[in-house]
């Protein structure tokens, strides 16, 4: 691990994390909160204040995934119940200038489509009640158009396949309702086809369980009303096994636990129905020691610097763990559930 | 901050911000509108957004020329994890018909810096896809190296799987996964791809031919280290289709009876896998009761399946919700 030096006393980024995801640099004063609640004030401050930033290296360097940060930020805003603090308009209007002509979305302006900033696209477009304004039918074609004969998911035209793509148009597609216009059958057999002996399932056939790529596979089946193919005891068994002594969550075995996994193994879970197997109280413990209690944000793991994702992450995982003041969050859909109720019981 | 280059076919005044080298001055760069009140930039901050500013501008513009390929490398090695410029990257390598042995090299030298990122691994892969079987060696090498700095890298293997169906290179593959196995038992990813290797090399007999040789390895490393949720796993996983003979091969019980008579190792996973045997109906023999008895502080069960369930609750207590369903599961064959 590097140590970024600032005036105040270092706050380690990770190697491990995702690269260009840890860029701020923030200390950890001697502060007289305890870390045994959440600062939440201080989570919004500091989302806000990195949309603001945008000459900060960091956000230059994010510049491609500004969709996926917008999502983060903006649900988790809308976790802390502070959405309205955002200028909608200009969020809604920068989201559009974003749509290509084949309907997927990039992930700022002058990039190309890909099928991760569509979902973000449209699930921003969700939190603000504003599907109304997408051509639904150009923005589910680019997506079903995305589909492999197998059944599987290409990010985009130039065909990367990852049953992370597979979560993601049938997420996307069932926020929109037009999974209709997918080969769901065979979209399920593909996933299937990524179970693996341990009852988890990884990118492809054959790949190694990842807590990332189970839930993906999880959220697909769910949406799909397919959760049926999941050995529940099985897979929550070797979820439950992800809990280290210190109440983290790892993504596979022997390795180090990671805020973001309070999030994918925990939805996981939830979805099948066997969250009880974990503790719950340590895990909130563990997310509650990774914030930076003076700037705000949250971190992959205590003392390290923070970020959108794993702030996001934080948060999201502290509503599965039903924390006070942080709204209810669909464990399929990873957004809050007044947002999806909003879009599946109109119409 | 200096921009370090690897002297390629680059301009010769490279080092000099793009604004100012005589190849340039025909582009007008393209800025990012990023609204009102911008924080002062710092310098290198400012080459990072001039070089963005002049690939906006070819991009722009679809120049699939030789200097935008080396201005998206110059971008690359700024920015690996911009996906519009690996895809435009393509755009301009297949317009220029350019050497694509060259292109694993670059692609090399980026992840020397930083591996962990979607966008280069399905690059190498687009590469490695045009170029074919006489890649195979080369992608296994490749995936080698950076296996050997991070031997779980997932990309990475995500990658070698891929190279092995499609280039084939099967037959050291086991003894690869063994090497890293020496160097960490508890290394799942090569765990995995041993399952990978015995499920789906074109030469391998399946897991019913390879079963006993895997059955053999996989009792060594459990007793290297008892501890690991790996070895276990795999184990359970040569039977997959064959619960009977799990319960009836002697090496099964016998490497759990083994370890629960160890005092210098976690019982957890030997528990485990006796309480799947005895829910599976492996009649416990008197050894069986015994060693479990002898780890029991608590009052003895004459259920040794309850047992067993009470003894985990007790050494894998954050688990403890678990072991309480399990027991609650227990049925009159396990008793």
């Amino acid at each position: 691990m590097s140590t970024e030096e600032t005036e105040r006393g270092p706050r380690r980024t990770n190697p491990e994390s995702p690269p260009n995801y840890n860029f701020s640099s923030r200390s950890k004063l001697m502060s007289s909160t305890s870390s045994s609640q959440l600062v939440a004030d201080k989570h919004v401050r500091y989302i806000l204040m990195a949309e603001k930033k945008k000459e900060s290296l960091e956000s230059v360097v994010m510049d491609h995934l500004r969709m996926n940060g917008a999502y983060w930020g903006l649900t988790t805003l809308d976790l802390l119940d502070k959405l309205g603090t955002v200028p909608e308009d200009e969020v809604l209007s920068w989201v559009m200038t974003c749509q290509h002509e084949s309907g997927g979305f990039a992930g700022n302006t002058g990039h190309d489509p890909h099928i991760l900033y569509t979902l973000s696209a449209v699930q921003i477009l969700a939190l603000f009640d504003k599907i109304s304004i997408l051509d639904v039918g150009k923005v589910s074609s680019y997506v079903a158009g995305l589909q492999n004969e197998d059944g599987s998911f290409s990010g985009d035209i130039w065909g990367e396949i990852d049953t992370r793509f597979s979560y993601i148009a049938i997420c996307c597609l069932s926020i929109l309702k037009c999974l209709d216009k997918i080969n769901v059958e065979k979209a399920v057999a593909y996933i299937v086809s990524c179970k693996n002996l341990d009852g988890g399932f990884g990118c492809t056939p054959g790949a190694e369980s990842h807590a990332g790529q189970i839930f993906c596979c999880v959220g697909a089946l769910a949406i799909t009303g397919s959760l049926h193919h999941v050995d529940k005891d099985l897979l929550g068994w070797w979820l439950c096994e992800r809990q280290v002594k210190t109440g983290g969550l790892n993504g596979r075995p022997e390795k180090l636990p990671d805020v973001c996994y309070s999030w994918w193994v925990l939805s996981s879970l939830i979805m099948i129905d066997r969250v009880h197997w974990i503790d719950k109280a340590k895990l909130v413990k563990f997310i509650l020691d990774c914030q930076d209690l003076d700037n705000g944000g949250i971190s992959d793991r205590p003392d390290d610097a923070v970020d959108i994702f794993h702030t996001y992450f934080g948060v999201a995982g502290l509503s599965l763990l039903e924390y006070p003041g942080v709204k209810t969050i669909d464990p399929a859909y990873a957004l809050p559930v007044d947002v999806i109720n909003r879009i599946l019981f109109t119409r | 901050r200096t921009l370090d280059r690897e002297l390629g076919n680059m301009d010769t005044d490279e080092t000099l911000p793009l604004s100012q080298r005589s190849e340039w001055s025909d582009v007008v760069p393209l800025t990012q509108d990023d609204g009102p009140n911008p924080v002062v930039p710092i310098a290198y901050k400012d080459e990072f957004r001039e070089t963005m500013d002049y690939f906006r501008a070819i991009y722009s513009s679809d120049e699939r020329s030789p200097r935008a390929l080396r201005l998206t490398e110059e971008t690359l090695r700024l920015n690996s994890g911009n996906y519009t410029v690996w895809h435009f990257r393509r755009l301009v390598l297949e317009a220029l018909n350019h050497d694509l042995y060259q292109e694993l090299e670059f692609i090399e030298s980026i992840a020397e810096d930083n591996s962990k990122n979607y966008q280069l691994w399905h690059h190498r892969r687009w590469v490695a896809e045009k170029l074919g079987p006489d890649v195979a060696g080369r992608e296994l090498e490749f995936t080698r190296r950076v296996l050997s700095l991070d031997a779980k890298h997932y990309h990475a293997w995500s990658h070698r799987q891929w190279a092995l169906r499609a280039l084939g290179g099967w037959e050291d593959e086991l003894d690869y996964c063994h090497e890293l196995l020496e160097a960490d038992v508890f290394n799942n990813s090569a765990w995995n791809q041993r399952y990978y290797v015995i499920t789906r090399s074109p030469s391998s007999g399946g897991v019913e031919a390879m079963r006993e040789s895997e059955v053999s390895y996989t009792i060594k490393a459990i007793l290297t280290n008892p501890a690991n949720e790996s070895s276990w796993l795999y184990l359970k996983a040569l039977y997959k289709d064959n619960k009977e003979l799990w319960i009836s091969d002697p090496s099964v019980s016998s490497v759990c009876l083994n370890v629960l008579s160890r005092t210098d190792c976690f019982h957890g996973f030997a528990l485990s896998t006796l309480l799947d045997l005895l829910c599976e109906g492996l009649s416990p023999t008197n050894e069986h009761i015994d060693s479990v008895r002898a780890l029991a502080t608590e009052e003895p069960d004459t259920n040794l399946a309850n047992l067993v369930c009470t003894i985990l609750g007790r050494v894998d207590p954050i688990r403890a919700n678990y072991w309480a369903w399990r027991k609650s599961k227990i049925t009159v064959a396990a008793m």
